[in-house]
């Protein structure tokens, strides 16, 4: 369907092939992921689209070790999933801040640092960058309720980036907020993401946001979930809000609608 | 301030209004058999003057049991047997101490309960079987058993208020340690934690307004059980010996101000608690 954007030198941070996950429910199997082949690059930014149990916050799971395949393989930074997650390869962002009441912002962001054992000296710093990162600066000694909803992701964000992995999975971590907030923060991730150059896997319902932030687009379908198409997009890599405007934008948001149009056609 | 004072002395004061007149009401017909044998007639006044300063009444009116409780706290050594401050605090160590056994015991099967599959499945019938059985009916087994075997004082009552009190306690921390939601244990695996920090990182702070609640219920049965524990040994000292020996001699006075002593031993020690909970929580962010 497309050429494969990753340099032949480079083997890919995320390959699936031909992965299965079926659920045993009490009304039989359920195909959660049927026969998917991924390859992510290094760098690239990935989103995730399609409708309810399509399996994209499944397979983002999977890559993280948080479900287990039942067939097919899946490697990440050539390991097991799961080795991959004890050797820290990830920075996992939920769809819920889940930022700790009782912890500061600092204190929230310093948790993974602390149970990866940090020094006390490197914990500060890495607080004080990654707040920098996400423009939290000044707002380390508050605790989440003081914060807006949007400020809260920002930190948790913060916190799935301060022990510096390479891999950033996010699972619809802006799908609570309001189109402005939202409109905003997928600024401010673009930036991040060229500043970082790390990998991103991202989850999303929304056309516009998927199109926006991304380098290649996986179009998803349900039952059983599974990729129906992948989109490289044309979009150069340094892009504001503007460029929702431009034809290429639109042409590829068109893609993706089809995509999911067709995929919806076999219920 | 004055707001909520107010309220609560509108209550007192008619709580007390209540007594006085349910002390008439109770004592009349002992005042008028004293005067039918000593053959006067009583006017009305003098019939609640009497009424309101028996030796021995059914209901002591407030006042009596004022005077009974100045009379054994303030006036009266704190070594003496017959201060009921001794006494308070015969009945605090007693109660503090199974209060921390409890706890602990609350605690430690709370832990089995949410990290092994056996005990989940195992050990909450019995714990609330245990507190089906009468705290009356087993306490003087546990007194008797213990002092068979040499054990008496502090330990033995103390251990009946660590039967009650730790009841409670499992209960809400079950309920507080298994209260960090599927996402956060899914993080906490995103993060490589082990089993330990995640106990220490997540689910013992996550269950903090769960122990200092069961704490406040765990304390007040604890006390229960001090008092339970002193009736069946002879009535040698604590509040409940003083509620045993009151009733031996139909010291209705002497109840009564043990009682009400009883009660605001357990406002203090409730308060206690209640105090640690709003520094913990404040300076936690969850309060």
């Amino acid at each position: 369907m497309s050429e494969p954007t990753v340099p032949q030198s480079q083997p890919p941070v995320i390959k699936a092939s031909n992965l299965d996950l079926t659920f045993q429910t009490n009304d039989g199997p359920v195909h959660a992921l049927k026969g998917v082949n991924l390859d992510i690059g290094k760098g690239e930014f990935v989103s995730f689209i399609g409708p309810s149990g399509c399996g994209k916050t499944t397979f983002l799971r999977c890559i993280a070790a948080l479900e287990q395949p039942t067939g097919g393989t899946l490697t990440v930074n050539g390991m097991t999933p799961d080795d991959a997650r004890k050797a820290r390869a990830y920075g996992y962002v939920f769809q819920a801040a889940g930022l700790y009441p009782w912890r500061t912002i600092g204190g929230n962001i310093r948790l993974p640092l602390e149970i990866m054992g940090f020094s006390k000296e490197e914990q500060a710093k890495r607080v004080k960058k990654t707040l920098e990162l996400v423009d939290l600066a000044g707002f380390e000694k508050k605790f989440p309720w003081q914060l807006s909803g949007g400020m809260q992701q920002r930190a948790s964000i913060a916190r799935a980036l301060a022990f510096d992995a390479e891999i950033l999975l996010m699972d619809e971590p802006f799908g609570a907020l309001d189109e402005i907030v939202r409109d905003h923060l997928n600024e401010q991730l673009l930036a991040l993401w060229s500043r970082t150059g790390k990998t991103i896997g991202f989850v999303t319902h929304s056309i516009p946001e998927a199109v926006f932030l991304s380098t290649k687009i996986v179009v998803m379908s349900p039952r059983p979930g599974r990729i129906t198409d992948v989109i490289d997009s044309r979009l150069p890599r340094d892009r504001t809000l503007d460029i929702r405007d431009t034809q290429d934008f639109m042409d590829i948001a068109h893609r993706v609608r089809e995509g999911l149009r067709a995929g919806h056609a076999y219920d | 301030m004055m707001r909520s004072v107010f309220p609560v002395l509108a209550v007192v004061a008619v709580l007390i209004a209540i007594w006085y007149a349910a002390a008439v009401w109770l004592n009349t017909p002992w005042a008028l058999d004293k005067a039918k044998r000593a053959e006067v007639t009583l006017s009305t006044s003098d019939l609640i003057a009497d009424t309101w300063a028996q030796d021995k009444p059914k209901l002591p009116a407030p006042h009596q049991v004022a005077i009974e409780i100045w009379n054994t706290t303030v006036e009266k050594k704190i070594t003496s047997k017959r201060s009921l401050i001794y006494h308070s605090w015969i009945t605090m160590s007693a109660t503090v101490l199974g209060f921390a056994l409890g706890t602990a015991l609350g605690f430690a099967l709370a832990v089995g309960i949410v990290y092994n599959r056996v005990m989940d499945m195992s050990v909450m019938p019995w714990v609330i079987a245990s507190q089906t059985i009468p705290i009356l009916a087993i306490a003087p087994m546990i007194i008797v058993v213990l002092n068979a075997v040499g054990i008496s004082g502090l330990l033995p009552k103390a251990l009946i208020s660590m039967y009650l009190s730790f009841f409670p306690v499992v209960v809400g921390m079950v309920k507080g340690l298994r209260s960090p939601d599927a996402m956060q244990l899914d993080q906490m695996r995103t993060w490589n934690a082990s089993g330990g920090q995640e106990f220490i990182k997540l689910r013992l702070p996550a269950s903090m307004p769960y122990l200092f609640t069961s704490m406040k219920i765990a304390m007040a049965a604890s006390l229960v059980g001090a008092i339970v524990g002193e009736l069946p040994t002879g009535a040698v000292a604590g509040l409940g010996a003083r509620l045993l020996a009151g009733s031996y001699y139909g010291q209705t006075v002497q109840i009564w101000s043990a009682l009400l002593m009883a009660a605001a031993l357990a406002a203090v020690l409730v308060g206690v608690i209640g105090a640690i909970q709003r520094v913990t929580l404040k300076r936690m962010g969850l309060a």
